[in-house]
């Protein structure tokens, strides 16, 4: 019970600042999940951002779920997923029931347009730490400049590509290829005996 | 049976929009016009308060609409409503992954799924550098540089990527600092 309490006030914590979406998110979650509580590793939290994204609803919110599980099981994840729903809850709730027109208060509009450049930031920070163990060789880079270019210019492309279809295309692509060079190296081996 | 039914519609939305807050955007429009819990207005006043509070676009929504239908308790059913196909679907991926992370298939296809997973990442982080550092409207017109960049927001950027690479301070205070300097100098 005192672990999952634990998971829910943790991730209550990390809803309410939750600030530009998933990805700003990351470097966060580093910092509370890795380096304080040592519940999960950056690898883990890389992969599965990468599961997050090609699988329905709030990429945050997926990946809060792996983490509760990997923790404590089903009853970790239920716990992690309500900690984070918290205080968006609260918020919107608040928002709703007094604040009219919230989003168009002049020192709201400030406020937010300074924290998307920590957002900026921060997503930079995201990517410059995953980079490293995700770009390891030719293959993968040519796979990023690949869906990098399909996604940032998917406006002017004629047709478009959803996201996940993108993601997963490249999870098959990578499945292909690495089974192609274990083939490989098996036959090879077989040469040399 | 208005808790069922807004549970009902909020899973819907949450099992087919698969990519982040913005792909949640169609299935709400359509549930306005479908169910008249909220009207088109509602939508886009709160894809502006989602962009002014923590959280997304999605779970926003959802607690909004809930409220506006049947109060506190309705926020809250429908938030669930929204979150729990996913919840069902990462705790059956994580089962299979917890058994299979070693499999050499499972290790292929995340060898693919990580540089993509990245590209993704980075083209989220330059949509929003888009709309934080750079003033395109004022650039269109004049074509000059010093029109292009909006040139406080990209020194309070260079400031904060040198902190934070600098101090260890927890990323929360580089949130609170930057909302300040955005009330502070006006972005």
């Amino acid at each position: 019970m005192k672990d999952l309490l634990d998971l829910w006030f943790t991730y209550m914590k990390i809803g309410f600042v939750n600030f530009g979406g998933g990805y700003a998110m990351l470097p966060l979650l580093e910092r509370e999940l890795v380096n304080k509580k040592g519940w999960t590793t950056m690898e883990e939290l890389r992969d599965w951002f990468a599961i997050g994204q090609c699988t329905p609803g709030v990429i945050a919110l997926n990946v809060s779920t792996f983490v509760g599980h990997k923790r404590k099981g089903v009853a970790g994840a239920i716990a992690a997923m309500l900690g984070f729903l918290t205080g968006p809850i609260a918020i919107i709730l608040v928002v709703a029931a007094f604040l009219k027109n919230f989003a168009q208060l002049e020192v709201v509009q400030h406020a937010f347009a300074g924290i998307r450049v920590c957002v900026c930031v921060l997503i930079a920070q995201a990517v410059i730490r995953l980079w490293k163990s995700s770009v390891i060789d030719v293959f993968t880079f040519v796979l990023y400049v690949i869906i990098f270019a399909l996604s940032a210019f998917s406006g002017v492309l004629p047709f478009k590509i959803p996201a996940a279809v993108l993601v997963v295309l490249a999870g098959l692509t990578g499945l292909t290829v690495s089974m192609v060079r274990n083939r490989k190296k098996a036959e090879r081996k077989e040469g040399d005996a | 049976m208005i808790f069922l039914r807004l549970v009902l519609e909020f899973a819907k939305t949450g099992l087919f929009s698969v990519g982040g807050g913005l792909a949640t955007l169609p299935f709400l429009y359509e549930m306005a016009s479908n169910t008249g819990w909220f009207t088109h207005a509602d939508v886009a006043d709160m894809i502006a308060v989602s962009e002014s509070t923590p959280g997304a676009i999605g779970i926003n929504m959802s607690t909004y609409a809930g409220f506006k239908t049947d109060g506190i308790p309705g926020g809250i059913m429908a938030t669930l409503g929204l979150a729990l196909p996913s919840v069902i679907i990462i705790l059956i991926i994580a089962r299979f992954l917890a058994k299979f992370r070693k499999n050499p298939l499972v290790e292929g296809a995340f060898y693919g799924l990580r540089p993509a997973s990245i590209a993704m990442i980075t083209v989220a982080g330059l949509n929003v550098a888009k709309i934080s550092l750079l003033n395109l409207p004022a650039w269109e017109i004049s074509h000059a540089v010093g029109d292009l960049f909006v040139w406080k927001a990209l020194a309070l950027g260079v400031v904060l990527f040198i902190a934070q690479k600098k101090l260890k301070w927890h990323p929360v205070i580089f949130i609170a600092i930057s909302a300040v300097v955005g009330i502070v100098f006006k972005f």
